[in-house]
């Protein structure tokens, strides 16, 4: 035995450790994707046409009040975004996760359901649906109560907050329920052993464990509100009022104005970093580590009599981001004009004639959204699970630069990004323009932040006394990483890279701009139909992309991505 | 466990990574401009031939997606072997996306069409436009073209006031701009959006011009919904979400009646904005036979009279003819705009807009 361990460190004395290299490199790769897109918006914010220093942007930025109003209503949103998916998300995953609720593998593949939609679609459904005189809802409201006037108008801010929280709460829903999972039950049965109640134990442990997961799903939904562009541009422009990055597309109409857009953009950055920075004085220096060398099971709470208003209020709750909107998209997609009642005359092909064999669009733009979906979630993944864990273990000096690096794009507007990358590849340099791969460098750099906030937060629960035996039995840092950590985080790198899978689908903002009639996305297509009122169109494709979304995004989850024999503790 | 192979995933993909890289960096050459001789062409067989080696071609149109895509199958089965690729979006947005291009030395587009006459003198300043004169343009009147034969009409679009009939009585059918601004219509109107569309800027100014501003101002308070095309108000009448379009296409409202919904265009009292739609071939199109070709079967009367047929799409081709029992151009009272001082005032019309309808 002392032998083999002397063997193990002379072997490790002589060995070359490629992972310094490999680190290097990738820091450099985040480097280059965050800060060049970045460098461009600076130059563009701050030096005017000539290369001369001026702030005139930011002055007339400040002089105009309908910017004031655009962020003022974006802030709004945003918090209003936030505060209600977390409201709901997160008693829907303790539902799930910690209780006898019935059908709780139906209630965790709906909300999936309702974070594979884009947000886009959904807004566009939720027009079909509660449109002050023509939705669905309203007319149904009119017929049973026989007045004329409308229950429900989505074209508000009301309304826009609604649509876009229905469609953001699975970020808070996942996170809470995937680090429920993950808390063993121990320190909650030492609890009670002690005399808590139900509700203290929920209170005093339960629920302080999960906050990390539950502010940075909420952090994630408010910032996804605020950056969002979709449903903002389809439902707060017939509502007369624009947010921050409908104000920033607007400056692209011709002429463009580009440097009011990248100033615009800067303050947006401020206040994510705000954001994050608070985040941080919140959880404060307290620990979380909740997954060691033991094994755990959770705990189940039984909820008796309270089972079935339980299920009612997640029925509901998922009737209104799932269900009803796709039977809306169906009724469009079968029928000619959705105002039409159903019936077998007024059924009909049409719309998936004309999507599936008239429109030239439809093949192209669905191999190239999925293609990207795969290529970029894989991307992401590699590069966060590596970049965590050499921030979380501190691996090297100033390493957690790399974290900053990838959060940092969280507060770049996806549409903003899209003017960045256009700015900086888009030149004869490098013609990646009309390519694929613009569009991949958008969706790795866009779908970094949340999948590092995703990993982290996981590793961060991992404590390194595993690590570190693997490390002093000589292995590298690569090979502890690969052999000890990733197998240990299997669910959450599974759940990292559905999450950057569907985000990259859900992308609409920074896709806008770079996208070419070669690299189409379906997304785009689905934008542009909206604008010209095909709804049926909308509807078939809209199903078609849940449809195939959600195929890919269940073959991910069964597939033993990694090592499924070795050591996982949590079986 | 051997060393090598925990390290393959990692190494492999950083090759990899490395490889995309320098393939993509090598994969789009600069496509040299197109070497074509000016002056009239006829549809040749040496034409035919070219344009099928090339294979493809990119229009970027503002037409309506369900006309444009069907005048793209009409080409198609005339020529095989050659793909349209049918980019729509609004005249507004596909101006952007080709100054985009052209600014940063990317040439993908072949052919283009928008309702936005400003468009037109622009790129043609810029020098972004190949000079094509397809033989059926003899056909057409000469204010139609452009003298130097840069460009041509290849449609015209009228912005009208339309109402569902189901939701608008007939004592209260307006005649006129004015009366629109009764309160009766408040929140039952729908209207497009001048810094989308081009038919709407070009019918803003137009009754700007013929109206005042203080008459938007007064529209401004009417609870007007907003939506972004000029082809989506006509949908928003069928689908009875409004009582009555502000302005929006002629032709898609045509469409509409053709589909059997109860439809009815107003040619108002104070005249309606009348829209040119240009199209052009541009200077550096990556397909410039295939471009050649389907420019000229665009301005062809087949293709004319397909548009106009199924499409409502207006045409200034003399032969043919319209079915849809509308009047003619002639028949009503045009407000014709001046596309240079247009050209001046985007910004401006752009700004009070916003400061009237919020957005």
């Amino acid at each position: 035995m002392t032998s083999k361990l002397a063997e193990l460190f002379l072997n490790r004395r002589f060995r070359f450790d490629i992972s310094r290299p490999i680190f290097v490199l990738l820091a450099l790769l985040l480097a280059i994707l965050v800060v060049f897109p970045l460098f461009w918006l600076t130059y563009y914010a701050f030096f005017d046409n000539d290369g001369n220093a001026t702030l005139a942007n930011f002055v007339a930025l400040i002089s105009d009040p309908t910017v004031h109003r655009a962020f003022g209503i974006a802030i709004l949103m945003a918090l209003g975004v936030g505060a209600l998916a977390t409201v709901v998300a997160t008693p829907m995953a303790w539902l799930v996760a910690r209780t006898d609720v019935p059908g709780r593998g139906v209630i965790r593949v709906l909300v999936l359901a309702s974070f594979v939609t884009p947000p886009f679609l959904g807004a566009i459904a939720w027009e079909i649906l509660a449109a002050p005189n023509s939705g669905i809802l309203n007319d149904l409201y009119r017929w049973i109560t026989g007045s004329d006037g409308a229950l429900l108008n989505i074209y508000t801010f009301q309304g826009l907050i609604f649509a876009i929280a229905c469609y953001t709460f699975p970020y808070v829903f996942t996170l809470v329920a995937n680090a429920l999972d993950r808390i063993p039950s121990d320190l909650e049965d030492a609890s009670s052993i002690l005399g808590a109640g139900w509700s203290t134990t929920l209170r005093r442990v339960t629920f302080p464990l999960v906050l990390p997961a539950m502010l940075a799903g909420s952090l994630i939904a408010l910032l996804q509100a605020l950056t969002l562009f979709g449903s903002p541009a389809i439902l707060a422009l017939p509502a007369g009022f624009h947010v921050i990055t409908t104000k920033i597309w607007s400056y692209f109409q011709f002429p463009p104005q580009l440097g009011l857009a990248a100033a615009s953009a800067i303050p947006l950055l401020l206040i994510t970093i705000l954001l994050l920075r608070s985040q941080k004085w919140i959880l404060g220096r307290k620990g979380y580590t909740v997954l060691a060398g033991k094994g755990t099971v959770a705990r189940t709470t039984l909820l008796g009599k309270m089972k079935w208003p339980a299920l009612g209020l997640v029925g509901f709750v998922l009737c209104l981001t799932v269900i009803f909107p796709y039977a809306a998209l169906m009724k469009a997609a079968f029928t000619r004009n959705i105002s039409e009642p159903l019936n077998f005359s007024s059924l009909t092909l049409q719309n998936f004639n004309f999507v599936f064999f008239e429109f030239s669009a439809t093949r192209l733009a669905m191999w190239n959204t999925f293609l990207l979906g795969i290529l970029s979630a894989t991307a992401v993944t590699t590069l966060v699970v590596i970049i965590s864990y050499v921030v979380i273990r501190r691996s090297f000096a100033g390493s957690s630069v790399l974290g900053t690096l990838a959060t940092t794009p969280i507060a770049i507007p996806g549409i903003v990004l899209g003017v960045g990358l256009f700015l900086s590849y888009a030149n004869p340099t490098f013609m990646l323009y009309g390519t694929l791969w613009i569009l991949l460098i958008a969706f790795v750099t866009l779908g970094l932040p949340s999948g590092y906030q995703q990993m982290s937060s996981a590793m961060t629960s991992v404590h390194s006394d595993l690590e570190d035996a693997s490390r002093i039995f000589g292995a590298s840092r690569l090979k502890t990483l690969w052999l000890i950590t990733t197998p240990l985080l299997r669910t959450s790198i599974v759940a990292t890279w559905c999450f950057i899978f569907i985000a990259t689908i859900r992308e609409l903002s920074a896709t806008i701009l770079l996208t070419t009639s070669n690299t189409k996305l379906v997304s785009v297509i689905i934008y542009d139909l909206n604008e010209s009122g095909n709804l049926g169109a909308i509807s078939v494709l809209g199903i078609m992309l849940l449809m195939v979304s959600f195929t890919i995004v269940f073959i991910a989850n069964k597939v033993p991505l990694m090592s499924s024999n070795r050591l996982n503790l949590r079986s | 466990m051997p060393k090598t192979k925990l390290i393959a995933p990692f190494s492999k993909m950083a090759f990899c990574c490395a490889l995309l890289f320098v393939t993509a960096c090598g994969e789009q050459a600069i496509v040299p401009q197109a070497q074509v001789e000016s002056g009239p062409y006829g549809v040749t067989p040496e034409l035919i031939e070219a344009a099928t080696a090339e294979g493809i071609v990119s229009y970027y149109s503002s037409l309506d997606l369900v006309v444009a895509e069907r005048m793209a199958a009409a080409f198609e089965e005339q020529h095989p072997g050659i793909d349209v690729r049918v980019e729509r979006a609004g005249s507004e947005r596909v101006f952007q996306r080709i100054g985009q291009e052209y600014s940063s030395g990317i040439y993908n587009a072949d052919v283009t069409d928008t309702s936005d006459e400003v468009h037109f003198a622009y790129f043609k300043d810029q020098g972004w436009l190949a000079n094509a004169t397809p033989a059926e343009f003899v056909n057409y009147p000469a204010e139609t073209k452009d003298p130097d034969g840069y460009f041509a009409a290849f449609r015209a679009d009228l912005s009208v006031i339309a109402y569902n009939e189901q939701l608008v009585s007939a004592d209260e059918v307006p005649t006129s701009f004015a009366e629109l601004l009764d309160p009766k219509w408040k929140g039952r109107m729908v209207k497009g959006h001048p810094g989308y569309s081009g038919t709407i800027m070009t019918a803003t100014y137009a009754l700007s011009e013929a109206l005042g501003w203080d008459y938007f101002a007064q529209l401004g308070q009417q609870e007007v919904m907003q939506v972004q095309s000029s082809t989506d108000p006509p949908k928003k009448l069928a689908l009875g979400e409004r009582a009555l379009q502000f302005d929006g296409n002629e032709y898609v409202a045509v469409q509409q009646q053709m589909a059997g919904v109860p439809l009815k265009i107003i040619y108002a009292a104070e005249g309606t904005p009348l829209v040119v739609g240009n199209a052009a071939i541009l200077a550096n199109a990556p397909h410039p036979n295939a471009a050649r070709l389907f420019y000229a079967f665009m301005f062809s009367q087949e293709a004319q009279q397909l548009n106009s047929d199924t499409g409502g799409v207006r045409s200034f081709h003399p032969s043919v003819v319209d079915r849809s029992g509308r009047p003619s151009l002639s028949e009503i009272n045009l407000l014709r705009s001046n596309p240079e001082d247009l050209g001046t005032r985007l910004q401006e019309i752009k700004q009070r807009y916003e400061e009237y309808f919020g957005t």
